[in-house]
């Protein structure tokens, strides 16, 4: 098992009080697998992603524990999370474009990066894995603003999975680039832990299409909770969540006429997250709730690889 | 690359033409009559003498000539290095005038300049990251660079020289003493010097301070910063990379001061009664010496402009980006 984590709470402080951002979640990723993250804006599905790497200033980590490879990681020591960053655990941000310092060549950037965290920078390996993602070894000579943005966010895709890490975070990375891009970068994800150098891999997305081709297993958040998790083709073609099967039934479709079937959307919104309620949060729109869903409801494996966490689901 | 500094020396050309243009007509515009107040000073009873006076130094000021005329010996003379003769300290030639005063002025202010925003620098960098330092030493640089910069040196004249008697509060040495090479001459020089010096760099330190700071309190949430702590970058690489990033709004805010310093110098030498171009150009309006106003700034266009040039070649080193936008096709 790659990653194992363990009913993590995460809490952002503000004036108004703990926001419960990640409320209790427990899951794993094999190593190996390419696991889908999904879920609406504010579902918490960001928050998991920083915290495995790096909480920021407004979060804190309230409780449960996240182990990677058998080890236990320091959430909250900030020192201590610097051992498994980089080499054990490591992220491509959703900020691609702007992740590089402007007044550095960027092959310097990247050896002070490797010197300053006591590795020896390989320029050959670097332009060995340069030539992976398309790009000739002479972009190590240039400065971040002379690349396109595609350049840079694939510099920083290799930058990233330099020291081959075990679980590498993938933040969005698509959101910002159109569909020809968006097909690349999925390709060039694939193609890391094809060639072993990503072990397993978490990608965040709200577009599950996407994701859908080149995840192995996709998850689904609600509210700070987990909703369902299954392999990609069960959560699409057979979702057992009602969420879940409102999410997928949202998107539009190849060859549908949508002038005789209108697409449908999720009537209401998510609850507040500073108190949430009681029980099941997706209760008050959920069309098939029923008096027990004032009880929370255990994100329970209902079949092989596949957790649900809804009483009808069963 | 020479396209760039070519396009720069044009644009520098440009501005010293205009200037030094404006640096004549300014003079003669201004009310008065220069020889009127040579021949009061004079002080000649007999008619026949003060108009033989007149028609002598008119000539000899070339007053009587139309004012293109002027205006083109000026030129003439200015590119042969001649600047005239001083009125108010006639018959000195207005270049000596100046080279006696120039050490003092640039002794005065390029420590003030390059010390208080090296000083600043530094200090905001270091305040940005200390909040007790941001609550507490901050709120005073604030005051300093609020405080109008001539009450500030009138409060440091008064407490430090007069109240405590610790500096003295007029000239550049001792009035007892003869310019020499002697340590006594030397001492009494320091200490002249250090009050107007002290109250430019308070003024100055201050503003830098608070620039600093905030430059790198804002390179510290930018996305690149993230990507580095994410990846575990150390501490001391994140810093070094904020610090070099947000010093350069500084530097181009250091080709600004120049040019509003050496008007601030002129305040600074006045309440010390210090003898640098500051002072010769308050002497220069009083008594209408054309001549010596336009050298002196003359001298200060001339200072402005190498500034400005020196800043454009040090961006140049340290920012990537103006290197690539000068090439033309990158």
């Amino acid at each position: 098992m790659a990653l194992n984590v363990t009913d993590l709470r995460v809490y952002y402080r503000t004036l108004r009080g703990e926001v419960k951002a990640l409320d209790g979640v427990t899951f794993s990723v094999a190593d190996g697998e390419i696991m889908g993250l999904a879920g609406e804006s504010g579902s918490g599905k960001s928050t998991l992603a920083k915290s495995l790497i790096r909480l920021d200033g407004r979060m804190r980590h309230a409780g449960g524990t996240v182990e990677l490879d058998g080890r236990e990681m320091p959430l909250s020591d900030d020192r201590g999370m610097d051992r498994f960053r980089f080499r054990e655990v490591s992220l491509i941000p959703q900020y691609s474009m702007s992740a590089l310092n402007p007044t550095r060549k960027i092959g310097k950037m990247v050896g002070e990066l490797l010197e300053s965290r006591g590795e020896r920078p390989d320029r050959a390996e670097l332009e060995r894995r340069l030539e992976l993602v398309g790009l000739s070894g002479d972009v190590l000579d240039r400065y971040p603003i002379e690349l396109s943005g595609g350049m840079k966010q694939r510099v920083v895709m290799v930058v990233s999975t330099l020291l081959n890490p075990s679980l590498l975070i993938a933040d969005e990375v698509t959101s910002a680039l159109d569909v020809s891009s968006q097909k690349a970068v999925a390709t060039t994800l694939l193609g890391f832990r094809d060639r072993g150098l990503v072990t397993s891999m978490m990608v965040v997305t709200h577009d599950i299409a996407l994701v859908y081709q080149i995840a192995d297993t996709i998850m689904v958040m609600y509210a700070g909770r987990l909703a369902e998790k299954a392999p990609a083709d069960v959560l699409v073609t057979a979702p057992r969540h009602p969420y879940t099967a409102q999410l997928i039934s949202a998107l539009p479709e190849v060859g549908v006429r949508h002038e005789d079937r209108r697409l449908t959307g999720i009537p209401g919104s998510p609850p507040s997250l500073l108190k949430p309620p009681e029980g099941c949060r997706f209760r008050d729109r959920c069309p098939l709730a029923f008096d027990r869903c004032a009880e929370q409801p255990p994100f329970a494996e209902v079949a092989p690889g596949h957790f649900v966490a809804c009483w009808k689901a069963e | 690359m020479r396209r760039y500094f070519g396009r720069k020396l044009l644009i520098y050309g440009l501005t010293f033409f205009v200037a030094v243009t404006i640096n004549w007509m300014i003079p003669r515009f201004m009310p008065g009559d220069p020889v009127q107040s040579m021949l009061s000073r004079a002080n000649v009873a007999q008619p026949a003498a003060v108009e033989a006076m007149r028609a002598h130094y008119t000539a000899m000021f070339g007053f009587d000539l139309p004012l293109w005329q002027q205006y083109l010996n000026f030129w003439g003379s200015l590119l042969k290095g001649d600047l005239g003769i001083s009125i108010w300290l006639f018959p000195t030639p207005v270049s000596d005038v100046i080279i006696r005063a120039v050490p003092y002025t640039l002794g005065l202010l390029i420590p003030s300049i390059l010390l208080s925003w090296f000083a600043g620098n530094r200090f905001g960098a270091f305040a940005a990251r200390r909040k007790w330092l941001d609550n507490t030493v901050l709120p005073v640089g604030y005051v300093l660079t609020a405080t109008p910069y001539m009450w500030l040196a009138i409060l440091l004249a008064w407490a430090l020289g007069i109240v405590a008697g610790v500096f003295p509060v007029a000239g550049a040495y001792g009035f007892d003493l003869r310019p020499s090479l002697s340590w006594e001459f030397l001492g009494s020089l320091a200490q002249h010097w250090f009050l107007p010096f002290a109250s430019l760099f308070l003024v100055a330190f201050g503003g830098w301070a608070i620039g600093m700071r905030n430059m790198i309190i804002y390179e510290l949430e930018a996305d690149y910063v993230d990507y580095l702590r994410a990846l575990g970058a150390p501490a001391r690489l994140v810093r070094r990379y904020a610090f070099r990033n947000a010093i350069l709004p500084q530097v181009t805010g250091l080709a600004l001061q120049l040019g509003v310093l050496v008007a601030g110098a002129l305040v600074t030498e006045i309440v010390f009664s210090y003898p640098g171009l500051g002072h010769l150009i308050l002497q220069a309006i009083q008594n209408q010496d054309f001549f010596l106003l336009q050298g002196t700034f003359l001298f200060i266009v001339i200072g402005v402009l190498i500034a400005n040039f020196v800043i454009d070649i040090a961006y140049v080193l340290v920012d990537p980006r103006t290197r690539t936008g000068m090439g033309g096709a990158a």
